[in-house]
């Protein structure tokens, strides 16, 4: 940031000088009221309880944890994966929809939108929208919808109405700024069910909130199986939600590593990346000040990334404060070194990766290559890779 | 002293018995060029205030219309340092005229809080209001404005509430601008008349001057908005969709917006009425 003698400072939803709620006025009474809303909430015996149940019947929770077998068996290191990408929806989003809609229910709102890049908060949205009857649209970029075809199947077999986004990058953050046009007109009726943990107040704590159960288990599932935790914790890092789940109940935890695996699309050294927090400055986008993929006027950049989930320019703003307190480190994985994962996994696990969680595999292996000593690595699988397949058929060859 | 510019305008007019007339247009849309003989036109035939964009990559306060606005501007190659460099020309043209910019806060976070307010201050910019900005965020801006000599505006939506309008009051300064609608800027939906006593309780409260702006596009509208106790209006959407028809024909642009102007500016004449 440039020198200042005025640093903005935000008054509420803070990690460090990040967060705030940067949104037009007539969004703040709305935002204000799901903060009261979620606050309350989450000491609501009888909301807790349901979203239990829900976790568990209808999502599948608890997920496995699962200690490779043949992955990186040739090295020190052993690989766990959190599988996140066996529960129901097909990606760890359904986690935080089922918690968000309810929350929607609460505040009597009849109407859910929502932006999506990969697909997969969409389908996610889209099956809470058909289980709690509630009328549902989906925003999504024009060129997501045709790297995406299935999920946008997915989303209108449920009921979900998608519209397609065709301003900007006709991506996830153009999806992003429509919703928030929708939201302010339509915010007596609707709930914006934001698919991160980016965006103004409350969205970056309450999605971790509801995300957190991910490394709630891992840390319990890995201490019951090895008798201690990991040396390091790594998901791929996008808007953060699913790194946030996964980080959250270690970060206490000083011994464990926290690496948020960030898309490096063409390279770091080209302007082709969704490399938000490594390649980024500090700035405001969607609500909340965070790290930014900007130009020399401060107009935002397009992102680029193989994967449409981590094809954003904008990070969720307790990453920020994690990155700049030192606490997690961030990486980046390339396009290709993704791909290559996508298909390590398949071929060694019988598992189908994301291809956003296929980043964070690709750094698992390239840390596991580097062990001089044993080492336990713990990787959120974030979500399965059947939404992918059609996409990287032209990039593989069998 | 500052705000001078504005608050000789508003007892002007009520001299007059007249409201204000505020045209919003991007500043360099299409080009910075035609973007100068755009603006000569609008102040030429009443306009008597200019409320001005920077283009801005993602416009979340503003609808389809504004947003190609934005893109156009863009695409021509415009930038922040351009947009007040034009401002500076004007400011030599027209030493009278108040002139507001309308810009997202990451335009001003890049540049440093201090540096973009006092480059503004230095080009003749009277005020600033920012689109994502809430006042509740607003505290390092408006000092950086106080300390520029810059008015800050604010906004009051219609779901505003007391505490707001108070608060409004006490910071808003040049004018207020008030939401003649929910939702996003555009023509294609009118202004709605919820904002009357809102306009009198921020009377009461010794608040700047109110402004509607939001879904006002015909003379209609402009006498709707000051026969509710407003003191000006702002179209947008309404120019900047002359400009997107026409500006590949510059006779045919200039005709319209002098027209658009004049009939604007003359609901503005309340003892006409």
């Amino acid at each position: 940031m440039n020198a200042s003698s005025y640093s903005i400072q935000s008054t509420q939803g803070n990690f460090g000088v990040f967060g705030g709620m940067y949104v037009p006025e007539i969004l703040v009474p709305t935002l204000r009221a799901t903060a009261r809303a979620f606050e309350e909430a989450q000491t609501d015996p009888a909301f807790q309880q349901e979203l239990k149940q829900l976790l568990s019947e209808y999502a599948g929770r608890k997920t496995p944890l699962y200690r490779c077998r043949n992955l990186a068996t040739h090295t020190k290191a052993i690989i766990y994966l959190k599988r996140e990408d066996l529960l129901h929806g097909g990606a760890h989003k359904t986690n935080q929809v089922i918690g968000q809609a309810l929350l929607a229910k609460r505040m009597g709102k009849t109407r859910l939108i929502a932006e999506t890049g990969a697909g997969q908060h969409g389908v996610a949205t889209a099956l809470v929208g058909a289980l709690f009857k509630m009328k549902t649209r989906i925003y999504m970029g024009s060129k997501d919808m045709v790297r995406q075809a299935l999920n946008v199947f997915r989303m209108r077999l449920m009921g979900a109405e998608v519209v397609a986004v065709d301003n900007g990058s006709r991506s996830l953050k153009d999806a992003v700024n429509e919703a928030l046009r929708d939201w302010s007109e339509n915010y007596s009726t609707t709930h914006y069910l934001l698919g991160t943990a980016a965006g103004p107040h409350p969205f970056p704590t309450m999605v971790r909130e509801f995300q957190r159960v991910i490394g709630e288990e891992a840390k319990a599932q890995i201490l019951e199986r090895e008798g201690r935790l990991p040396d390091a914790v790594i998901a791929c890092v996008g808007g953060g939600s699913n790194a946030i789940g996964m980080f959250t109940d270690f970060i206490p935890e000083k011994n464990v590593r926290l690496i948020g695996v960030e898309a490096a699309g063409h390279g770091l050294h080209t302007k082709k990346h969704g490399a938000t927090l490594q390649k980024g400055k500090p700035g405001i986008l969607h609500g909340s000040y965070s790290y930014v993929l900007q130009d020399e006027h401060g107009q935002i950049d397009e992102s680029d990334s193989i994967s449409a989930g981590l094809d954003y320019p904008g990070v969720g703003p307790e990453h920020a404060y994690l990155m700049t307190s030192g606490r997690a480190e961030y990486v980046g994985i390339t396009d290709d070194e993704a791909l290559a994962a996508f298909q390590t996994l398949s071929r060694e696990e019988g598992i189908i990766p994301a291809l956003e969680s296929a980043h964070a595999i690709a750094y698992a292996l390239k840390l596991a290559e580097a062990s001089k000593i044993p080492q336990l690595l713990l990787v959120n699988l974030s979500g399965r890779g059947d939404k992918d397949v059609e996409h990287v058929i032209p990039q593989i060859v069998l | 002293m500052m705000n001078d510019r504005y608050q000789n305008m508003f007892s002007h007019l009520a001299q007059n018995i007249e409201g204000a007339f505020i045209p919003f247009v991007m500043l360099g849309d299409p080009t910075i060029k035609e973007s100068e003989t755009i603006i000569d036109t609008l102040i030429a035939n009443g306009a008597d205030a200019l409320e001005l964009g920077i283009p801005f990559s993602d416009p979340v306060a503003d609808g389809p219309v504004i947003q190609r606005a934005d893109y156009r501007a863009l695409v021509a190659g415009v930038t922040p340092e351009l947009c007040l460099d034009l401002i500076m020309r004007l400011r030599a043209k027209y030493p009278d005229i108040p002139i507001g910019l309308l810009v997202y806060a990451n335009l001003i976070v890049y540049r440093g809080l201090k540096e973009f307010y006092e480059h503004a201050a230095r080009v003749g910019v009277d005020s600033v209001l920012i689109a994502d900005v809430p006042l509740s965020e607003s505290a390092s801006f408006i000092a950086a404005a106080n300390n520029a000599a810059i008015a800050p505006v604010l906004i009051v939506p219609p779901n505003a509430d007391d505490d707001l309008l108070r608060d409004v009051a006490r910071l808003s300064q040049g004018y207020v601008y008030c939401l003649g609608r929910a939702g996003v800027t555009g023509a294609d939906r009118m202004m709605e008349m919820t904002q009357t006593t809102k306009l009198t309780t921020l009377r009461e409260l010794n608040a700047a001057p109110t402004v509607i702006g939001f879904g006002i596009s015909t003379p209609e509208h402009v006498r709707m908005a000051l026969n509710a106790g407003a003191r000006g209006a702002i179209a947008g959407s309404a120019i900047v969709a002359l400009i997107e028809r026409h500006h590949k024909n510059p006779d045919a642009l200039h005709t319209a917006l002098a027209s658009f102007t004049r009939q604007m500016k003359a609901a503005t004449r309340l003892s006409t009425i």
